[in-house]
């Protein structure tokens, strides 16, 4: 009887020895980061949502859209411009400015030909390319994504975008060869087995990404005068994205903190009346 | 309803409606309806569904306001529109994706309330049948909802699922063209899929009514499944189960609350904010949490129709509960056999669960391999979902009618309301919680 089973693991291990292994995707978890908009009550820094905004206009839009988000948005309750002096986000003149600074294509009214007008605050962010296939012609066959809603398009949300920026390009392995105008970043989710000429057990964890590096030291002089470091510019732009992918949620925040409190007291009332209507009741 | 009617009609227009409408006498008999006084907080989640229903539809009748179902244009009016620029639109759009989720929760905990207390026995076959019918067509509701933000889960969702109907010989190419609206999922698929998300609410709506009928005829079952007996029995609903149910409810609201407000994505999938893209496929489609059990049970079959027919038996097997279950007794407080097989049930469908949301090859057991067997490592979540799944059907089609036969059962009190004088105070506790 003991031979049975001996053989039965005989053929177990020949066929697990014979399954080819699996090509396995792996990336880096992304780094653990503090937010001030984390937890039920974490509300954005404005500051910050400045800072990073400043690091989106002059780095990342340069390829990447962020169609959703309109001038305005700047300057709404939350958002990194908001003023109480201004509650129409319209007249506020750091997003009329802003907005004067983007040249939005339009039709003349009086001709019909097509033209192109300094922004107003209505407008939305302009994209980069006219279309996928020109943005893809100028990125070497990659294409940026939108940012509107980057942040929550994402595992791990403003920590994985802060990881990939910081992580992308840096440390490259020497045994590892990336193909032209790609990058090795480890937060990146990808396999890297045929890039690998190294110890085949040892693939570094993480992908390809087709993105340089985006930041470097200094890359934005702050207005604030914050030291522009990369891992300050990636901290805030990330911090900035989570605001353009979720710009109501310090109002979402305050309502729920009121509904809750409504709710443990209108609980605790009907609590009371259960008690008081069942009391001569067994049950 | 059952029983004489105790409205008096008081006053001349009272009296003059009484003889023409007799709306009033409906209203007052079902607020006065004789209800069991030992209902536990596990009979309250009938209040609790009709009020998920109840915010569903005002929700999702506002949120169609605002909402283009348009290949090219669903996604922004989701996202841009209700999200950013309708005044608290991201309210009434994360009430509705997540009262989707509550709304399960709740039908889950009132399905397995039904079938640990018997519920469905007679004379509540018809009762059970009608709620088994709420309940698919709550999940094809559902379904076709997650479809419209059209991002890149819900038309990969589509797409798999509508797939598995061309599964059948003969006919399914015709219905998956028919569904589609064309040759593929796309703009005509996501508009016919929004009419009838439309559509089947209302049509839940009228079935819930007809389940409300057929509770009010034989009246409500009770924890100990013991038949009412006596008018000491029984206490009028209103004020004594709307106070409970209405605490209920708001114990209830305060959980979906705190998914509203303080974690709205924590159901939901990064890649849904990705618009569709038909000619990228993401790399791990999974459905919503509410399906995954029957999406493990379908992947666990090696052949695609064989999948199919299983999943659809396995919602099957609801529907046949009354007839499989041969036990006189109903509630398994007085069946400690069944009690025990019923507990590893949950546990299987909950494993169902786990596996459907894993990638069919992942090991069970991190890091340990064995031998394979059908296409799969035995270590696999695929055969973790066999297994999971033959118990399934074991309990249906062979446990339960078997056990009712040979079980020995515990006695069962006299009265549904002896337990409650003979227990002791500590243990009378218990019995109302």
């Amino acid at each position: 009887m003991t031979r049975i089973p001996g053989a039965l693991a005989a053929i177990a291990v020949a066929i697990a020895l014979a399954t080819p292994a699996l090509a396995v995707t792996t990336q880096t978890p992304p780094l653990s980061v503090h937010w001030s908009f984390q937890g039920p009550l974490g509300m954005y820094d404005q500051e910050q949502l400045q800072r990073g905004y400043k690091v989106y206009r002059e780095v990342c839009s340069a390829c990447h859209s962020m169609n959703m988000v309109a001038f305005r948005n700047l300057g709404d309750p939350s958002g990194p411009f908001w003023d109480p002096k201004y509650p129409n986000p319209n007249d506020n003149p750091v997003v009329k400015a802003i907005a004067k600074e983007f040249q939005i294509a339009d039709i003349d009214n009086d001709t019909g030909d097509a033209i192109k007008r300094p922004g107003t605050s209505a407008d939305y962010f302009p994209a980069p390319f006219a279309n996928e296939a020109a943005s893809r012609a100028s990125n070497g066959g990659a294409y940026p994504p939108d940012m509107s809603l980057l942040a929550k398009a994402r595992e791990g949300g403003a920590a994985y975008i802060y990881s990939i920026v910081t992580g992308d390009g840096v440390a490259t392995p020497h045994a590892l060869t990336m193909p032209p105008g790609k990058y090795y970043d480890p937060y990146m989710a990808g396999d890297l087995g045929a890039n690998w000429t190294g110890n085949p057990n040892d693939v570094p964890l993480g992908g390809v990404i087709a993105m340089p590096p985006p930041l470097t030291a200094g890359r934005v002089t702050y207005d604030d005068g914050m030291k522009a470091s990369i891992n300050q510019e990636a901290y805030d732009v990330a911090a900035f994205l989570q605001w353009a992918a979720d710009p109501k949620m310090e109002e979402r925040k305050q309502t729920g903190l009121a509904v809750l409190i409504f709710l443990l007291i209108f609980s605790g009332l009907l609590y009371g009346s259960y008690r008081t209507i069942w009391r001569e009741v067994g049950h | 309803m059952s029983g004489p009617s105790t409205y008096e009609p008081n006053t001349a227009i009272e009296r003059w409606l009484d003889t023409r409408l007799p709306i009033v006498r409906f209203s007052a008999d079902l607020m006065a309806f004789p209800t069991p006084r030992n209902l536990n907080y596990w009979w309250t989640f009938g209040g609790i569904l009709a009020f998920c229903l109840g915010v569903q539809i005002v929700t999702g009748i506002v949120l169609a306001m605002h909402y283009d179902a348009s290949g090219a244009g669903a996604f922004i009016s989701v996202e841009q529109n209700i999200m950013r620029d309708v005044n608290y639109g991201w309210l009434i759009r994360d009430l509705h994706a997540t009262g989707a989720s509550m709304f399960f929760l709740a039908v889950y905990i009132h399905i397995l309330r039904g079938i640990y207390y018997g519920s469905f026995k007679p004379p509540r076959e018809v009762l059970w049948l009608l709620g088994c019918v709420i309940y698919v067509l709550m999940m094809a509701t559902a379904f076709m909802g997650y479809v419209l933000p059209w991002g890149q889960m819900s038309f990969w969702g589509a797409k798999v699922i509508t797939s598995l109907l061309g599964a059948f010989p003969v006919v399914g190419k015709a219905i998956t063209t028919l569904l589609w609206g064309g040759f593929s999922v796309d703009s005509p698929t996501l508009n016919r899929f929004f009419s009838l998300h439309y559509l089947l609410p209302f049509v839940i709506a009228a079935v819930v009514g007809l389940h409300i009928w057929a509770l009010h005829v034989p009246g409500n079952n009770n924890p100990t499944g013991v038949n009412v007996k006596s008018k000491t029995d029984t206490v009028p609903f209103h004020p004594y189960y709307t106070v409970k149910d209405g605490f209920a409810v708001s114990l209830f609201m305060i959980l979906f609350a705190v998914f509203v407000f303080f974690l709205p994505e924590a159901l939901a999938k990064a890649d849904n904010y990705i618009p569709a893209n038909p000619l990228q496929t993401p790399p791990h489609i999974v459905p919503e949490w509410y399906l995954l059990p029957f999406y493990a049970i379908l992947r666990a079959i090696p052949d695609k129709l064989s999948g199919v027919l299983a999943l659809a038996g396995a919602i099957g097997m609801l529907f046949a509960l009354p007839w499989l279950d041969t036990s006189k007794v109903r509630s398994m407080r007085y069946r400690p056999t069944a009690r025990i097989f019923f507990l590893v049930w949950i546990v299987a469908v909950m494993a169902l669960g786990w596996c459907g949301s894993q990638e069919p090859q992942g090991a069970v057991i991190p890091g340990v391999t064995g031998p394979t067997l059908i296409d799969y490592d035995i270590n696999s979540v695929t055969w973790l979902s066999r297994i999971a799944s033959l118990y399934y059907f074991t309990y249906f089609l062979i446990i339960t009618p078997l056990l009712g036969l040979r079980e020995t059962p515990l006695p069962a009190p006299d009265s549904l309301y002896t337990p409650v004088l003979a227990a002791p105070p500590a243990a009378s506790a218990t019995v109302q919680a």
